[in-house]
């Protein structure tokens, strides 16, 4: 590090400078919104005349949750994070315990079960629609012509519990390149030594997996469900593109698409923005939580 | 080989190959379904292999419904977002990663304070921020948010990365007079290729992908981003299938040239900061 003896005032305006363009920004787009997020969602908010504006308290965080279409939004966001993490973790664990032998085409599959990661939401939502569509969908004739494990056409989209399996299944296959690369990550520091005295001792894959493997990767998957969670909660494009607005019958909603239509198209920004920050305190708290587990494992 | 072992690559392999088959055949059927007509869209049974191959529905997107206009929309957003943020987000890392200053650790921490407010939160107020500067309609607006969302985990992974970088020839150029944004550009930025070819790929990946904004903030029909163009193109074409993966396919393409080639960077880059990209 550089220390002159007495910094002049140039020397030492000029962190500033170079933070300044990005703070500025920061400051704009991203502090000065969440305070003001804050405030509207205390107000009916008018957004053609803001200064009409009618300062209601919190009574649109009452109304919120005292209405059945988000409380169903909220149960529906929190059993899709519940399902995807969990099936991002075991199918990442998989995968990574796979790759992370010495065997051949491990780039290749790598790069393979990377490409869902980086295929936009879009395109892959608007993909699994299409393969679960109710007549002709690849996935119904899989079920019913091939496996014979239906009679008719699942119509999928048509049933409020139902659309979630594409949903789902989507959020499980899109995450499970990512949440690999990190769990490989995490098994790579782990020393070869010990499951080499592992097997000297005649313990099988299966126990030095149980018994060495997952012990030292609990920081990473800690670390894990704490990230996955928090895309799960905001998980918005898919359910967006694929229920339509929460079709059937407003009960598929996510609280991202819920707030996303209260807000922009009846125009109720009060109202979205008690429901979005509310989304942002529970993230918050949570991160919060991950930063304090993280420390904890940074200290031993 | 003893027999165990060779039943344990056996396995390994009939997992990695079922796994493998789960990822591909998805792409596959959407790519197969881009070169089939109209007629075979609800074929029973659907095949994984097409009767015939027509590029008709390439070719209809290429030269129908402005889709070259939104191509170039998103290139236009991408790159000049990603150009910013890497310079701006370079110059916020160089700060923290070598200087010491009042209040150093608060405003780092603000900045990784950014990196925890999930940004589909933010969309109501920088809506209405946007609009108050009058920039709802205009890249202006898109590309100023982008390039803010992606400040903070692009710092981070920055700031790392010049803390790794030894300091002698910087303490050096510094005795011979140098500037510090001379050091900067000259010394620090060409020393740091790998770091800034990561957040190269993150950010243009984002700004590629990006939907909620997007959608909020461009209303003009001309100025709509790929994603958007996409999700709005099956609304209109319902069960047109062909044409909607076609566009899809289309829009893919920098991305799966963006990732092969700098393939390295990328998983480098998720590992050592555990970002998400």
């Amino acid at each position: 590090m550089f220390k002159p003896k007495r910094k002049s005032f140039k020397e030492r305006i000029i962190p500033y400078l170079f933070l300044l363009p990005g703070l500025i920004l920061m400051a704009l787009f991203i502090f000065g919104p969440l305070v003001y997020s804050f405030r509207i969602s205390l107000f009916d908010w008018n957004v053609i005349r803001p200064e009409r504006s009618e300062r209601v308290g919190l009574e649109n965080y009452a109304r919120a949750l005292n209405n059945p279409v988000f409380q169903r939004a909220i149960l529906n966001t929190l059993s899709y994070t519940f399902v995807t993490v969990i099936g991002q973790l075991i199918f990442g664990t998989l995968v990574a315990v796979l790759l992370n032998q010495k065997i051949r085409g491990r780039t290749f599959f790598r790069v393979a079960y990377y490409l869902p990661v980086i295929t936009s939401w879009v395109i892959v939502s608007l993909l699994f629609e299409y393969m679960f569509n109710g007549q002709g969908g690849l996935v119904n004739y899989l079920l019913k012509d091939i496996l014979h494990i239906t009679s008719e056409n699942i119509q999928w989209m048509a049933d409020p519990i139902l659309t979630f399996v594409p949903i789902d299944l989507l959020g499980i296959w899109k995450g499970v390149g990512w949440t690999a690369i990190i769990v490989l990550s995490g098994l790579q520091t782990i020393p070869g030594q010990l499951y080499e005295a592992a097997e000297m001792d005649g313990a099988g894959k299966a126990a030095s997996f149980f018994k060495i493997t997952l012990p030292l990767l609990k920081p990473t998957l800690v670390y894990l469900v704490v990230v996955l969670s928090i895309g799960g909660l905001n998980a918005y494009i898919s359910n967006s593109l694929i229920t339509d607005g929460g079709n059937p019958l407003d009960q598929t909603h996510f609280i991202l698409t819920y707030m996303y239509e209260r807000t922009f198209t009846n125009l109720e920004f009060g109202y979205g923005a008690a429901i979005s920050s509310m989304l942002t305190i529970f993230v918050f708290i949570y991160s919060v939580l991950q930063i304090k587990l993280l420390q904890k494992r940074n200290s031993g | 080989m003893t027999r165990r072992k060779r039943l344990s690559n056996f396995l390994t392999y009939l997992l990695l190959l079922s796994g493998f088959l789960l990822v591909i055949v998805p792409f596959w059927y959407m790519v197969i379904t881009a070169f089939k007509s109209q007629t075979y869209i609800f074929e029973i049974p659907p095949r994984l292999w097409p009767e015939e191959i027509i590029f008709n529905n390439f070719i209809n997107v290429i030269t129908g419904e402005n889709f070259g206009r939104f191509f170039v929309n998103s290139m236009f957003v991408a790159v000049i977002s990603t150009i910013c943020t890497v310079l701006i987000s370079s110059m916020m890392a160089y700060a923290f990663a070598r200087f010491e200053f009042v209040g150093k650790k608060i405003v780092y921490y603000l900045v990784l304070l950014g990196m925890m407010i999930p940004s589909v939160t933010l969309l109501i107020p920088q809506f209405l921020v946007v609009k108050s500067l009058d920039l709802v309609n205009t890249f202006g607006g898109l590309i100023l948010i982008y390039i803010t969302m992606n400040l903070s985990q692009q710092t981070f992974l920055l700031r790392g990365f010049f803390e790794s970088i030894p300091t002698e020839l910087e303490e050096a150029a510094l005795m011979d007079g140098a500037g510090r944004w001379t050091i900067f550009t000259r010394i620090i930025l060409p020393l740091s290729k790998p770091g800034l070819a990561a957040v190269t790929i993150f950010t243009f990946l984002y700004c590629w992908d990006e939907f909620a904004l997007a959608q909020v903030l461009i209303t003009d029909s001309s100025k709509r981003t790929l994603p958007i163009a996409i999700a709005l193109y099956q609304a209109q074409h319902l069960t047109r299938w062909g044409l909607v993966f076609a566009a899809s396919i289309i829009s893919f393409i920098p991305v799966l040239l963006v990732f092969i080639i700098f393939q390295k960077q990328f998983t480098a880059g998720i590992t050592t900061t555990g970002l998400k990209g």
